[in-house]
């Protein structure tokens, strides 16, 4: 890789949606901008190639979005899905800055998606990207290429020089570049499975990468050894049960199994271990990467009945069918004595009750160790599918500590005066634990903007 | 139900995309998939004669090569278009002539024009080069033109109407006074706007290139309407000539010369520009084996709009006869291009876009239904 010049009033680590908005912030600003992307450009945009939404707060109907999302309600699912690991100040500044990413973005080309009639439920808080994430990539691609941001593909940082909390430059293979101010948007590290390992032990082994592959952390690990401040914890992640036949990376949203409300979920024992109907599937999903994680060999299997068949999205692999427990049992490698007396077990428990999947319909079992709390029906029409999961990591939430600035914070108290972080490096500020669907785009565009206002400013004098 | 390569692939591909769903705001393709959770043949053709190749589910895909899944849905739709053409043809040997359709028209083309110039020179002797009071019909009569272009044009009719009612069948239509005719405005009204090749916002869809524009559509609509404007002047024509008693040649500030002189402008300009795209345009979303097929029928659109035009011009010159037999050698390899070339695209997508109005409204899979769920 060779770059125009060797040094930048504006250098960027990270083509996702994050680094690209700083770039383009920066741009506008009249900042000497250059953009550096780890992938190759067929892949280029780290995890935002797999995104479809942002959830921005509004007070009244906003571009595609429907009634009113606002401050507190925002906050209110923060805080619950949080549980209040969050930094409330930064928090805020985001629900109230997420409002004009829309408007932002649509500016430059972004095409949103207008609801279409009644098949999505998600109207009112998130809005949806048309064709998703890799849309929204390739308008803001364009975008910046029409501001003259420099931007390289293929072009891993592989070393940083900062000293006593002050970007000097940095090293994409044997090519060094300077720059005035730097910005830090190079994602997590959920693709390397080392990192993993560290967290969890030898049972990330097992985990499948639903993200990016190309997000393994390098420049995260360079700026914590450099001094910056840890923020969010390494075994803390976006972490979804999805099948266990999905690519080892990259498979993105299509290996969701969405019919664990519908069914029953057994462990490699054939045995129950988590009330599959806890709560409506959209808000229960997140939990199940790391309940499938804590089982032996970080499987499980899903199974359902006919009843349950096109009631739910359909999965991206096949079904393994059987016309008896104790075949599909076979089928899938389980005990069929064992699965046999589960399922026996499951049905006699279940209380009538009418059936309704719209609501928590309060329809349970009664009796078992694990019981299923809503839309527990019995599993007794033939034929039977089952669907083998997996843990499925999308992000991880440990990154470097940020100032309201989006300016990067040192271990020993200092902030950096020219290194600012934008997205998933630095979306553990916001999002402690926990998910919120389109929180962590909302992240990267409020920041990336952020950053790039404030790395122009630093870098220009202003 | 047929089961090929190219029914297998699309069948692979559909089932990915219905299990991601971030393209369902392109195109009715997807909103029409998202109704199902199988795919066969029969809704397989209907799925691809849907699909306008805009490009921008692949431009936007998250799956796109070379990511393993390998995905292409415009690619996989134009090949299975190529081959459901052919199996919708009447007569049926002739649905072969779709695997290497550019061949075969081009060939074609040279045999035919080479006829109607041999053909005229022999017939016409040494009148060949010379000019005529009442210009080309001078050179070959009306009524011998109107039998053997009659003749052709019934047999291509009833191809047409054999195959669109093959396909009407396939995708569960109902017979023509049981539509549900408020979704058949709804579909001609798709079909006749281009509604598809607006990306889903009105941007434009993704072709040439990934930057959404809307060139294709603007092309698109002047070859439509350059073709149907032509149509038009020959029908004026016919009416003025039997209705009215009044043989061409016409003059400027006539219905046929006006309707003529406007449809062959639409029908330069408008292949013209589609194949300039077409040759700026990516390959991968084009699909790879039906290459040649709507490359002969632009060239034959242009063709015979470029011909008629210079005829106009040297109608009453000596060269009347040699243009003449070329521009009928064109025109005729339209016509008996017609039924097995890239012209049935336009009835396949009417009809689609149709059973795609139907299922919209009823929120309901309409195409690939199987007999026994029928007959229930």
């Amino acid at each position: 890789m060779k770059t125009e010049s060797d040094h930048y009033d504006v250098l960027v680590a990270g083509g996702g949606q994050a680094g690209l908005i700083a770039a383009i912030v920066a741009a506008e600003k009249g900042a000497r901008v250059c953009l550096l992307e780890g992938a190759p450009r067929t892949h280029r945009g780290g995890n935002t190639r797999h995104t479809r939404n942002l959830r921005p707060m509004h007070i009244g109907p906003l571009s595609v979005l429907s009634g009113t999302y606002d401050e507190a309600e925002y906050w209110d699912d923060l805080m619950r899905v949080t549980k209040g690991k969050t930094n409330e100040t930064l928090a805020r500044m985001t629900l109230r800055q997420s409002t004009e990413a829309v408007d932002w973005l649509e500016a430059r080309g972004v095409q949103f998606q207008p609801p279409l009639g009644g098949t999505l439920h998600l109207g009112r808080t998130n809005a949806f990207f048309m064709g998703g994430g890799k849309q929204l990539l390739n308008a803001l691609y364009r975008h910046a290429d029409k501001l003259g941001v420099e931007v390289h593909y293929d072009a891993m940082v592989t070393s940083v020089e900062i000293s006593e909390g002050r970007f000097k430059s940095l090293q994409v293979g044997d090519h060094t570049i300077s720059a005035n101010a730097f910005v830090a948007a190079a994602g997590g590290f959920e693709a390397n499975i080392e990192w993993l390992k560290e967290a969890w032990g030898d049972i990330a082994e097992n985990f499948l990468i639903r993200g990016t592959p190309y997000n393994r952390g390098d420049l995260l690990r360079m700026l914590l050894d450099a001094g910056a401040r840890q923020i969010g914890e390494p075994n803390q992640c976006h972490a979804v049960a999805i099948d266990g036949r999905a690519p080892k990376f990259d498979g993105g949203i299509c290996t969701r199994v969405d019919c664990v409300s519908l069914g029953i979920v057994v462990n490699r024992n054939a045995e129950r271990f988590y009330d599959e109907g806890e709560d409506f599937w959209p808000k229960r999903y997140a939990i199940w990467g790391r309940l499938v994680a804590d089982q032996p060999d970080q499987v499980a299997h899903v199974i359902i009945d006919q009843k349950a068949r096109g009631a739910f999205m359909p999965p991206v692999f096949p079904a393994v069918v059987a016309d008896t427990i104790g075949e599909l049992a076979q089928k899938i490698g389980l005990d069929p004595a064992t699965l046999e007396k589960t399922v026996a077990d499951y049905n006699a428990a279940v209380q009538p009750g009418k059936f309704d999947h719209t609501e928590l319909d309060g329809v349970h079992t009664s009796g078992l160790v694990v019981n299923k709390t809503n839309w527990a029906r019995t599993l007794d029409h033939p034929p039977y599918s089952a669907y083998c999961l997996r843990p499925g990591i999308t992000f991880t939430y440990l990154g470097v500590e940020v100032s309201e600035k989006a300016q990067m914070q040192m271990a020993d108290g200092t902030e950096s005066p020219n290194i600012f972080a934008a997205g998933e490096i630095m979306a553990g500020n916001v999002l402690g634990q926990g998910y919120l669907a389109g929180i962590g785009m909302t992240i990267g565009n409020v920041f990336g903007r952020i950053a790039g206002r404030e790395a122009a400013d630093y870098a220009l004098n202003r | 139900m047929r089961s090929t390569d190219k029914t297998t692939e699309a069948a692979r591909v559909m089932s990915i995309c219905n299990a991601c769903r971030y393209c369902e705001g392109h195109c009715a393709v997807f909103q029409a998939m998202e109704l199902r959770l199988e795919f066969n043949s029969d809704t397989l053709d209907y799925l691809a004669n849907l699909c306008h190749n805009c490009g921008a589910c692949y431009h936007n895909c998250q799956y796109a090569p070379p990511h393993e899944f390998q995905l292409n849905v415009p690619a996989a739709m134009a090949e299975l278009r190529q081959e459901n053409y052919g199996v919708y043809a009447w007569p049926g040997f002739m649905g072969k002539l779709f695997a290497n359709n550019g061949l075969w028209v081009s060939f074609l083309s040279i045999v035919v024009i080479t006829l109607f110039l041999g053909g005229t020179a022999i017939l016409t002797g040494d009148d060949f080069f010379s000019a005529h009071d009442n210009a080309f019909y001078g050179v070959i009569s009306h009524d011998v033109l109107a039998a053997m272009f009659g003749a052709v044009g019934g047999f291509v009719l009833l191809a047409l109407v054999v195959s669109i009612v093959k396909f009407w069948r396939t995708i569960n239509l109902p017979g023509p006074f049981r539509l549900d005719y408020p979704r058949v405005m709804q579909g001609i009204k798709d079909a006749l706007s281009l509604k598809y090749l607006d990306g889903g916002n009105g941007q434009g869809c993704s072709y040439p290139s990934e930057t959404p524009s809307m060139a294709r559509r603007w092309f698109h609509q002047m070859t439509f309407w350059g073709f149907m404007l032509c149509f038009a002047a020959t029908s004026s024509a016919t009416v003025l000539h039997y209705g009215f008693d009044l043989p061409a040649p016409y003059g400027y500030l006539s219905l046929p010369k006006l309707f003529g002189i406007l449809g062959g402008l639409g029908l330069i300009v408008g292949p013209a520009g589609l194949l300039i795209l077409k040759a700026r345009a990516d390959a991968a979303p084009k699909g790879k084996t039906n290459k040649g097929m709507d490359v002969s029928f632009l060239v034959l659109l242009f063709l015979t709009s470029l011909t008629g035009l210079c005829l106009m011009f040297v109608r009453d010159t000596q060269y009347v006869g040699v243009m003449l037999s070329i521009h009928l050698g064109v025109v005729m390899t339209l016509f008996l291009s017609m039924p097995y070339g890239k012209f049935v695209h336009g009835f396949y997508r009417l009809i689609a876009l149709i059973v795609f109005a139907v299922e919209k409204n009823d929120h309901k899979q309409v195409v690939g239904v199987c007999q026994d769920k029928k007959a229930a």
